[in-house]
């Protein structure tokens, strides 16, 4: 559905695994021996209260944070050492809890630039203008064209990136993560600060990204939608796995309810 | 800033091509035609950082000694050896960008200002081999005997010729400038100018990227070096030394970072101010000093960009 | 053998120069993880308003020593006051060039203040130089390697046992929750930014016997401060110290066995080195900071 240019190919079952996973701040803790893997294709919520370390979590497997100990492995491979820039192009892609879009292009623009890693023309290219350089510009734009489409952003394709409403930024990035024609999408609160109505839009358009065959996981705070979407959920708190199962399991655990209750 | 659309950027081209031809056709004044020049020369040296300086953040404090290195290859190549001129343009922009490569490789992977420290650095040990290599390089009495451009017939002397020369390798140069900004690598350049941690989040090479520019940067002021060197036939190292590097980041400071015209503007300046004021030379430094001083504190973007924003301002008050 | 004697003495001597104008540097680094680019020219201050007020205007030497250090510290304040507070979210880019800036004002005033010429200025005592193997050791030498082992003990013990001196560390740490406890961090800045620029003047002050001083003299003594600052560690007391200690040394050496044309050159052949094997520097965390 979505066109691709070289994508990467799947080499595993489990998309990401996660093995004892553990990062220090100082003296603290802030991810204490996580396990858990996610297996191709699924829909993976991350929930816990504030603090319990879900973004550090992300932050580790995006290649932003590297772990003290414990392994990430996606798609096969370890991916302790490889930098942001390579973890890309193997296929993880990111939205921010606060839009990040470039606010000096346009909304195209901003999708077009998501695919970086998915066209070569480089320095040369740029300065000579051969024709097979015009021919990526062109297949970048209508493939952006494409993504905006998919995600319902059409009207807005030549605004200004930040002219745009809240919701539909929010929106934006993930078109632009799309773009890089990702094996694993990881989105951080992507329903904060969006009313019903939104919300609503978001769950369809994560239902139609599964279905083109990416995997997700998400942070979310909003329960009825995690619950909704998610076969999978892994619950942090205080920087360790507290439960992990499906979310009718997770609803039913009383470690979860009373980490969220409180009980002091 | 970047979104023009393509109609208005050839009428742009289209008016400052008319704009020099007719200046270089009609004046006759030399003095004119030399301050002319010598601000081609100056917008080609102010280019490269201005880009350096608007997309990455990244500033470097030594650009003269890629400057000095443009003028003084040429200079031992075709002065003392005899080598074809246009040959030793080829091998001065090869020495910059090496070294600007061993420079910036080390400095452009930390954030900050680590680069601006590493250019400093470079910038005075360039020149003071300059100053102490007298052997080959003249020292500090300075280099005599740099030949006159030749092309086949033409022979390019100070005057219209070297004006037409100049002009046209800046045109090309804003050009390059400019197509390098509408495309892929353009893209990925003004993703780190909005956002650094979402253009690394989406898979962008930051470090190689700045890297590319200040090579580029490197490369656009050895061949200002060429030309200058060419032009005034006789070249020491004081026109190399802090204090120019200083001036050319005073130019893109003035002239507005991450603007193609802001390099043209702030070279313009920067070259008129000495010759207006003649008469105040003591007041030099001061003046420089305070400008950059006030220009950064009330207007980190440049000046252009700033005088639009409270243009901007007052009109959204005005509505 | 006693030339490298020799060499060692006025490598101590520039040394000791250098290390004052390093932990001045590194000092106001930690604090405010500023860079201040126009730390040389609070230097060449500081020699200066040593020669107008004790050669020129004759005061007694304490008072001259006090006065010079006192303009350096008041100019700093200066600075900070109108550079630095007044710059609406400054990025880094931005600080570099308000302080380049600085400096190079700092440079013109002083050229049409004391005018283009060099001045030198007499020792601070009289005595004839001590023969030590066979070298001779200047006592203008030991003034200023006591000088600067007595400002740099100095605060070290005033970030380490008094309050406002471990205040400002709190502050270097971790700005936000020293805030939170109550240190006021604007007067923190305030507060490095006169030290800094203080250790800066008496690096001035002690230096002008044994060069000339001229309006132009602060650059390249900033930039190597610089260096010596970055050898060390920037944000180490000590490390700055002895970075500014093996410059001067490394230098003299240098200078008396190799070239003396290119003797300028060490610092920055030092500093590339460094950036490149160990941007933390020789004394720091392996970690180079993030500015």
């Amino acid at each position: 559905m979505i066109l691709s240019q070289q994508p990467p190919e799947i080499r595993a079952e489990q998309i990401l695994e996660v093995q004892d996973l553990t990062k220090m701040f100082g003296g603290v803790k802030a991810q204490d021996q996580i396990s858990f893997s996610i297996e191709k294709g699924i829909v993976c919520g991350l929930i816990g209260p504030n603090g319990a370390g879900k973004t550090t979590l992300f932050n580790m497997i995006t290649g932003i944070y590297r772990p003290d100990a414990g392994k990430v492995i996606f798609n096969g491979k370890d991916i302790k050492k490889t930098p942001v820039h390579r973890l890309v192009k193997a296929g993880v892609a990111r939205t921010f809890q606060h839009v990040e879009l470039f606010s000096s292009m346009t909304l195209l623009e901003n999708i077009m630039v998501g695919m970086h890693v998915r066209t070569k023309a480089g320095f040369w290219a740029a300065v000579t203008r051969m024709p097979a350089m015009k021919k990526e510009e062109r297949d970048s734009r209508r493939r952006a064209e494409a993504l905006l489409e998919f995600t319902g952003l059409s009207t807005d394709t030549h605004k200004m990136a930040g002219d745009l409403p809240a919701g539909r930024q929010k929106t934006a990035q993930i078109a632009r993560a799309l773009a890089s024609d990702p094996l694993l999408l990881l989105l951080d609160e992507p329903a904060a600060g969006l009313n019903a109505v939104e919300t609503h839009a978001l769950g369809k358009l994560i239902q139609k990204i599964k279905e083109s065959g990416i995997t997700m996981m998400l942070v979310e705070h909003d329960m009825s939608l995690v619950m909704g979407m998610s076969d999978k959920v892994v619950v942090l708190d205080q920087g360790k796995k507290l439960a992990e199962g499906t979310p009718r399991q997770i609803q039913r655990n009383e470690a979860v309810m009373s980490a969220y209750l409180g009980n002091g | 800033m970047m979104t023009d659309k393509n109609k208005y950027i050839w009428i742009e081209y289209l008016g400052f091509i008319c704009a020099v031809s007719a200046f270089g056709l009609v004046t006759e004044n030399t003095y004119y035609l030399q301050i002319m020049t010598f601000i081609g020369i100056n917008t080609l040296l102010g280019l490269g950082l201005n880009m350096l300086m608007g997309y990455t953040g990244q500033v470097s404090l030594g650009h003269a000694a890629f400057y000095g290195i443009g003028a003084y290859t040429t200079a031992i190549l075709s002065g003392t050896y005899g080598i074809n001129p246009w040959l030793a343009l080829v091998c001065a922009v090869a020495a910059a960008v090496l070294i600007a490569f061993i420079v910036g490789l080390p400095t452009l992977r930390l954030s900050g200002y680590y680069l601006a420290m590493g250019t400093l650095g470079f910038g005075m040990i360039v020149n003071i081999v300059i100053r102490e290599w007298a052997d080959v390089t003249g020292g500090a009495s300075g280099f005599v005997g740099i030949p006159v451009l030749e092309a086949g017939p033409l022979v390019f002397m100070a005057g219209p010729g070297y004006y037409f020369l100049v002009w046209g390798i800046v045109c090309v140069a804003m050009i390059i400038c400019r197509r390098l900004l509408a495309s892929r690598t353009g893209r990925a350049l003004r993703a780190i100018h909005d956002g650094e941690k979402a253009a690394v989040a989406i898979g962008i090479n930051t470090h190689f990227l700045k890297l590319e520019i200040f090579m580029f940067s490197a490369a656009l002021a050895a061949v200002a070096g060429f030309l200058y060197a060419h032009f005034v036939l006789f070249i020491s190292p004081e026109s190399f030394g802090f204090m120019f590097s200083i001036k050319i980041v005073t130019m893109v400071v003035i002239g507005g970072m991450a603007s193609v015209w802001g390099a043209l503007l702030g070279a313009a300046v920067l070259t008129l101010l000495p010759e207006v004021l003649h008469g105040f030379a003591e007041y030099e430094m001061i003046i420089f000093g305070t400008v950059l001083m006030v220009v950064m504190i009330f207007m980190p973007q440049g000046l252009n960009r700033g005088i639009m924003d409270m243009i901007r301002t007052a009109r959204r008050a005005k509505a | 053998m006693q030339e490298i004697v020799q060499y060692l003495f006025s490598g101590i001597t520039t040394g000791a120069v250098y290390a004052v104008i390093a932990v001045g540097l590194s000092m106001l680094y930690s604090s405010t993880e500023l860079i201040n680019f126009a730390h040389g020219e609070f230097v060449m201050i500081g020699a200066l308003a040593m020669v107008t007020l004790w050669v020129r205007l004759s005061l007694p030497l304490p008072l001259a020593v006090a006065g010079a250090v006192a303009a350096g510290c008041i100019l700093g304040l200066v600075f900070e006051r109108l550079a630095i507070r007044t710059a609406r979210n400054p990025k880094p880019i931005t600080l570099i060039i308000i302080t380049v800036g600085a400096g190079i004002f700092l440079k013109g005033a002083a050229m049409i203040v004391w005018g283009k010429d060099p001045f030198s200025m007499p020792s601070f005592s009289s005595h004839e130089s001590i023969e030590i193997f066979g070298a001779a050791l200047l006592p203008q030498s030991i003034w200023i390697v006591t000088a600067a082992l007595v400002l740099a003990g100095g605060i070290h013990l005033f970030l380490k046992q008094t309050l406002t001196g471990k205040a400002m560390v709190a502050c270097a740490v971790n700005k936000k929750a020293a805030w939170l406890s109550g240190i006021p961090s604007e007067k923190m800045g305030i507060l490095a930014f006169g030290i800094s620029a203080g250790c800066g003047a008496v690096a001035g002050i002690f230096i002008a016997p044994i060069t000339m001083s001229s309006y132009d003299m602060g650059t390249i003594l900033g930039l190597k401060g610089f260096c010596a600052a970055m050898i060390g560690g920037l944000g180490s007391l000590w490390g700055a110290f002895a970075g500014g200690l093996l410059l001067g040394i490394l230098e003299s050496l240098g200078a008396g066995l190799i070239s003396s044309g290119l003797k300028d050159a060490i610092a920055f052949v030092l500093l590339l080195l460094i950036l490149y094997i160990r941007p933390g520097g020789l004394f720091a965390a392996k970690e180079a900071k993030r500015f």
